[in-house]
């Protein structure tokens, strides 16, 4: 502005005469715009206020890649488990949710739902829901849990710009919000459909963190409330509030060994503490782990440790004397420890104070789960992160999130020190699992924002010097007419005018490449739902693999509504929640034991996973099969999970037994029990007949790339009941307990009645006789049945009598043999360690993936 | 079972009751026609009566395989039941161009390819029988909807949406046995030849936003054809339908409203088709609903055929009361009912505005409401220190502000200085240029009184030491910047006088030049740093 304003009078003093008529109209221009202009603070209140706006729709708009290109739906699995309880919640209301007891999941279990989870998602679609339906907006549920996500990360957009602007500037916090907008790191977790705990959570995390900044710089009681609150909402929506409630004690911690101990801070950690403590503790599935869990007792150490912290200093206040204090001093830390430390071991003997889950061990040594808890292992989001996924998923973060700890390390305060504190352990953790990385996604954007904001403002304001500097200069050279004069002071300048000007276009590029990585990493890789699978065609066409939903709906449809459905856990909530449908396992894998028994009727013989399948009920059996389109997170690609986990719980499966020279293979070459297994079986029945792709054997597996080994298989006990279009879900019906078409006894009636056709006949009714049995038979001649009355089975009985005791039992309770299942008691605590998914675990095909001629 | 009959006799239907008259067989259903004139003696009427029977025919066997054929079987008697007695009388069974697995053969049966002529019987007594059965082969998949609502919704913004929601089952041989995919991909005709497939709806015209849904999302197997006499709609359900295999979906679409909202006599009335868009299907239980605009009144309907009439409200997007829906039910649909039916009903143009009034006041009480907000003091205690603080503050801020447009206005009236020097330039008019200084000056003096109260303050508040050198400073400067630029004036009009040009001009002007722009820079500074508080 200056220059303009002040070049047009300078060149009108020089020259009075020359094109005074351009000059009046510039002049006038300038003084318009002049007239115009809002007062420079208004001005930067409107650009910051129109910045916001744009910043959170633009974080909502970006995460709406998946509802366009696909439909508004619910992604993934642990979704699915959120979209039923909404609906069940919405429906029943909050008390029927709260003592909701499932029947439909862990058959036969059962699962209490309103114990077993964090509400806070389910409680703010449905309020949502209903304030919508109040004012009158006739909104789908299903609408409101698949924008939950965007919604909230448009709000996390606000939160992290009050964040920015407590923990640097207005100017920090705007970059911050912008970056966070559009991180794929957070994206992964937000795109709408993905209604996961994790949307909310990060709101709520970074809100949680915000507030006590806050109370920490203001020492508000206020601010400590709200910090109280937003970790009670919090704990409400996420497991990961075990974080917030280790870092917080941490860098109080950090605060009194640096000697930043303020009344501020007391207030600040004491009233979050104790209050978001109580609040907690109304939270079901947290209950009395503050108190009793090992891994909230850093929280209550650093609680006591303050108010002695404050003690002492009101000691030494009264005792005045240095000497005394010291002496005191040593007493009272010496029992204080003493006193800490049996309670501790106490506590812990006595069993009231919990050890450390799995997943905390897994957390601090990256390899404990790997040897110890196969369930945790195979779950892709629990392996350590790799270095592309972090520049996946942060891009300039990475090299900009140093830059941003020098510039907090430059200007230390009591938020740049939580910051950075949140910073760095949140990075170590993103290191250990990958899914953490989205915890670390808002530290790393506020840092860089800093880094970012820091830079930029350097830069501007040596522009804006040199640019005033320069214009004095160069007004002296004109008005003392000598060329001369200007060449002094100017310089130095014009390379560092340059230089300036040269990393601002940088910093604008590197930016700008921000930007468009994050665009194309949401719409290529985080927007898609994996439960509809979308694949170019040979023409170039856009094929839909719709199979899941097929299958599920099949189930819905198609089958009784008692049924039983045993498939991998992987898919258990999306048979609940589609399927409607009673399962034995889901991804609630709260009891090891129980997946372990599904893991063993799936690699074992069929006859003995029949076994298992009747002790638990099983009517269909449900198996995720990607030969014939190449679709590679299949369950066969899952299948040594199944081995290892089912081999944790029952020894009697060997992983060497799948195995040739610690290879995994399906094609001739593959070990005969892989060959035989349940799972082999019910993935390939029938596929040898099948020409998969022009120029291949038929039973070629496109996933694996290998022709199957085993192409003729026979099943005994169960049938094939469906299959999708594409073949991606097959589904198995178990038959009744076998009392009729023995081997025998197909072999008699063939001997006996030579013309009939023994596939034709049909059992009607079984009747005990003396030393054998009558079977009234029907033969169905394909236009019509004869009857064919007392015909006599007697090998059937022979062949049958250590199953089946009389003929009114269809039901097979025969003797238990060595083979069968005994239930364990129910899974101790240690199973019961993730609610997550395995949605990453087998990593789809990349996009474009050409699935061949389909 | 339901009989349903159209008479026609040269063009006109006649009235068709149903009629339970008494000593007859109470088994049997009576219709009554009433003729349009009574029937003299010797007269002859030809009456043509259509009767769609539903569920007529009964698979057998009741259960197949994946690879077995169909077969129904069709009971009937040869003779006309009627309780009159019938002079003439013959029967024909037309069946599907297939094969024919046993038929009863009476007497005068004949067969022509797939017909079958029962007849001509003559005098037979009244309620004569004569039961035949045939056995045929059909892959006709029977596709029943057992529940279908259909929703017409009207708005009067140029839309009619029709949802319906079908839950339909494929009530031929109940398959068994195992279903296999291969065997129904690689042979469809042989494996699987009675399965339903696909389904044909015949929407309206200029249908449009179409979709095709259930319960857990949307199904991408459908395709769509318009041209300009019908829309069709190609639906596959996401799994081919066996014999007693069920399915539901949702299928919706928009209409253009003046094709079917029409206005008589001050009302308006709907004309749309009662039955189910999709042919091959017959419906056990139609239910339709008209839900009418908001604040629609004198609501009245008029069928074709009797139908289970009643009403309820329906809320839907920003209403209060509700719409007012009517609700049509008829069990045993078939397409043959695929008559137009009318709702009457009044309806006020003004009621439209209402929804996007509320939705404007809405959100104007929401800005009344933020900005009441901004404005009301929210404060619990009015003597607290902290408030007291604020309140002075506030002051401090806004005597700032008012010292800073003063500044402006000062600044201001500098370019009016420099714009004259430029008329001066221009024009040589000394005189107007010394006008403008002595008005400038006189301004001048008169904004440094009013700074003058405004500074005092400052000084006086405690609040303002921080800032207060600050403003000092601007105000100096802005003092010696006037001076400066008055001397520049007087100089350069001076100069004009004595007709001092060219370069002895630029050489006396230079000094102040350097050191009004050096000035201008510094207030320039000044006023940004303020303006940050």
């Amino acid at each position: 502005m200056a220059v303009t304003k002040t070049e047009p009078i300078n060149g009108s003093t020089n020259k009075p005469s020359s094109s005074s008529v351009s000059m009046k109209s510039d002049l006038m221009s300038t003084l318009s715009l002049k007239s115009l202009k809002l007062k420079t603070k208004q001005q930067e209140l409107l650009i910051r206020v129109s910045i916001l706006c744009l910043v959170y729709v633009l974080a909502f708009i970006t995460r709406l890649f998946s509802v366009l290109r696909y439909e508004s739906m619910i992604h993934e699995f642990d979704p699915y488990f959120n979209y039923r309880t909404t609906l069940f919640l919405t429906e029943k209301g909050f008390y029927e949710f709260w003592n909701w007891f499932d029947s439909e999941s862990w058959y036969p279990l059962g699962r209490i739902i309103g114990g077993t989870l964090y509400p806070g998602l389910m409680v703010t679609a449905a309020i949502m829901y209903w304030g919508l339906r109040f004012l009158r907006f006739a909104v789908h549920i299903r609408e409101v849990c698949v924008l939950t996500a965007p919604f909230f990360a448009s709000n996390t957009t606000l939160v992290a710009y009050f964040f920015g602007k407590e923990i640097w500037d207005t100017g920090a916090g705007l970059v911050a919000a912008v970056l966070i907008a559009i991180c794929p790191g957070y994206i992964s977790r937000s795109v709408a459909g993905s209604y996961d705990n994790e949307g909310v959570a990060i709101f709520a995390l970074l809100l949680t963190f915000y507030l006590f900044v806050k109370a920490v710089n203001t020492g508000s009681l206020a601010w400590g409330l709200g910090s109280a609150l937003g970790y009670f909402y919090m704990v409400s929506a996420w497991g990961g509030y075990v974080f917030i409630i280790n870092l917080i004690p941490l860098y109080v911690l950090v605060l009194l060994i640096t000697g930043r101990y303020s009344m501020r801070l007391y207030v600040a950690y004491n009233s979050m503490y104790v209050l978001g403590m109580l609040l907690a503790m109304q939270i079901r599935f947290v209950g009395f782990q503050h108190v009793q869990s090992g891994e909230h007792m850093a929280a209550m150490g650093v609680f006591f440790l303050m108010q002695g912290f404050y003690f002492l200093g009101w000691v030494k206040h009264l005792l005045g004397d240095k000497k005394k204090f010291e002496a005191l001093l040593r007493i009272i830390v010496t029992c204080a420890v003493g006193v800490g430390a049996i309670a501790l071991g106490v506590g812990t003997a006595s069993g009231y104070i919990s050890p450390w889950t799995g997943r905390f061990y897994s957390l601090l040594d990256p390899t404990y789960a790997k040897d110890h808890i196969p369930i945790i292992a195979s779950v892709s989001e629990h392996q350590p992160t790799a270095w592309s996924s972090f520049m996946f998923d942060f891009h300039i973060l990475l090299f900009l999130f140093p830059a941003g700890l020098y510039f907090c390390f430059k200007r230390l305060s009591d938020a740049t020190i939580f910051i950075v504190m949140y910073g760095l352990t949140s990075m170590y953790f993103a290191g250990v699992m990958v899914r953490l990385i989205l915890v670390a996604t808002p530290a790393v954007c506020l840092i860089s924002a800093i880094a970012v904001s820091a830079t930029i403002k350097n830069l501007t304001t040596l522009l804006r010097t040199q640019s005033k500097v320069s214009q004095t200069g160069s007004t002296k050279g004109a008005s003392g007419g000598k060329g001369s004069s200007k060449a002094l002071p100017d310089q130095s300048q014009p390379f560092q005018r340059n230089g300036a000007i040269a990393l601002l276009f940088g910093a604008f590029y590197l930016l700008s490449r921000y930007a468009i990585h994050c665009t194309w990493v949401t719409s290529e890789a985080y927007s898609s739902p994996s439960i509809v699978l979308a694949a170019r065609g040979a023409h170039g066409n856009r094929v839909i693999f719709d199979d899941y939903r097929e299958a599920y709906y099949w189930l819905r449809q198609n089958t009784p509504a008692d049924a039983k459905v045993m498939s991998w856990w992987d898919y258990g909530y999306q048979i609940t929640a589609m399927g409607n449908r009673t399962v034995i396992v889901d991804n609630n894998t709260w009891n090891n034991t129980h997946i372990a028994t599904v893991g063993r009727a799936m690699s074992s013989y069929e006859d003995e996973a029949y076994e298992i399948m009747r002790s638990l009920d099983v009517n269909y059996v449900l198996v995720v099969f990607g030969g014939v389109t190449g679709y590679s997170s299949d369950d066969i690609n899952k299948f040594l999970w199944m081995v290892r986990i089912g081999g944790g719980v029952f020894p009697v499966i060997k992983e060497p037994d799948y195995l040739v020279n610690g290879e995994y293979r399906v094609d001739k070459g593959a070990a005969p029990k892989m060959l035989n297994c349940l799972m082999y079986k019910l993935s390939y029945y029938r596929f040898g007949e099948l020409v998969t792709e022009y120029g291949k054997p038929p039973g070629y597996d496109r996933a694996r790339g290998v022709e199957i080994g085993n192409k003729d298989i026979k099943l005994e006990h169960l049938e094939e009941a469906f299959t999708t279009s594409n073949w991606i879900v097959r589904i198995y019906k178990v038959k009744p307990p076998n009392n009729r078409h023995c081997d025998y006894g197909k072999t008699n009636l063939l001997e006996d009645n030579a013309d009939l056709d023994w596939r034709r006949i049909y059992c009607v009714d079984l009747l005990p006789g003396p030393g054998f049995w009558f079977q009234k038979c029907a033969m169905d001649s394909g236009s019509g049945f004869c009857f064919l009355d007392n015909l006599r089975l007697d090998h059937i009985q022979q062949s049958c009598s250590n199953s089946t005791t009389t003929a009114e039992g269809n039901k097979y309770y025969g003797e238990c043999h060595e083979k069968s299942i005994r239930f364990l008691k129910p899974a101790n605590k240690e199973a019961s360690l993730d609610r997550e998914t395995d949605s990453e675990r087998w990593a789809p095909p990349p996009q474009g993936y050409a699935l061949g001629c389909f | 079972m339901r009989v349903k009959g159209k008479v026609k006799k040269s063009g006109s239907n006649l009235l068709i009751n149903v009629a339970k008259p008494e000593e007859l067989p109470p088994s049997l259903i009576f219709h009554s026609v009433s003729l349009p004139k009574a029937l003299g003696e010797g007269d002859s009427l030809t009456i043509d009566v259509l009767a769609v029977f539903t569920h007529a025919l009964r698979p057998f066997p009741e259960e197949i395989t994946q690879a077995d054929i169909q077969l129904v079987l069709f009971q009937d008697t040869a003779h006309y039941l009627s309780p009159y007695a019938v002079k003439v009388q013959s029967l024909t069974v037309k069946l599907p161009k297939a094969r024919i697995e046993t038929y009863t053969k009476l007497e005068n049966t004949n067969i022509h390819g797939s017909d079958i002529k029962y007849g001509p019987y003559e005098n037979l007594p009244p309620f004569s029988y004569a039961p035949i059965a045939v056995h045929f082969e059909t892959n006709q998949p029977f596709a029943v909807a057992q529940e279908l609502v259909r929703e017409i919704e009207i708005s009067h913004w140029g839309n009619v949406q029709v949802t319906e929601h079908y839950n339909v089952v494929h009530q031929g041989a109940k398959s068994k046995g195992e279903f296999s995919r291969l065997d129904f991909q690689a042979r469809p005709h042989l494996r699987g030849a009675s399965a339903l497939r696909n389904l044909v709806a015949k929407l309206p015209p200029r249908a449009h936003s179409i979709y095709y849904r259930d319960e857990i999302g949307n199904i991408s197997t459908s395709n769509v054809w318009g041209d300009p006499k019908k829309t069709e709609l190609v639906i596959e359900p996401r799994y081919p339908l066996f014999g007693g295999w069920r399915t539901t979906f949702t299928i919706g679409y928009g209409l253009p409203l003046q094709d079917f909202l029409f206005g008589l006599e001050g009302k308006r009335f709907l004309n749309f088709s009662f039955g189910s868009p999709i042919n091959d299907l017959i419906t056990d239980n139609l239910i339709v609903k008209v839900v009418l605009p908001e604040g629609s009144n004198d609501i009245s309907i008029s069928t074709p055929f009797p139908v289970k009439q009643g009403q309820e409200t329906k809320i839907s997007h920003l209403d209060v009361a509700g719409r007012p829906v009517v609700v049509l039910e008829k069990t045993n649909v078939v397409p043959e009912h695929n008559q137009y039916f009318q709702v009457y009903y009044r309806f006020n143009k003004l009621s439209m505005l209402r929804e996007p009034f509320m939705l404007i006041s809405g959100f104007f009480i929401l800005f009344v409401s933020c900005i009441l907000y901004m404005h009301v003091d929210m404060s619990i205690s009015k003597s607290s220190p902290s408030y007291l603080a604020k309140l002075q503050w506030d002051e401090v801020r806004a005597t700032i502000q008012q010292v800073v447009s003063i500044i402006n206005q000062c600044l201001s009236k500098h370019e009016r200085l420099e714009a004259s020097l430029h008329d001066l330039s221009r024009t040589g008019d000394v005189q107007a240029c010394k006008t403008a200084r002595k008005t400038a000056d006189s301004l001048f003096k008169e904004y440094s009184k009013e700074l003058k109260p405004l500074l005092s303050f400052l000084q006086s508040s405690p609040q303002a030491t921080q800032i207060l050198p600050k403003v000092e400073e601007l105000v100096a400067k802005e003092k010696e910047l006037q001076e400066r630029l008055i001397a520049k004036h007087s100089t350069i009009v001076d100069c004009y006088e004595k007709k001092i040009g060219g370069r002895e001009l630029e050489n006396r002007v230079a000094s102040h030049q350097q050191k009004v722009v050096a000035l201008k820079q510094e207030v320039d500074d000044l006023l940004d740093y303020i303006e940050e508080i």
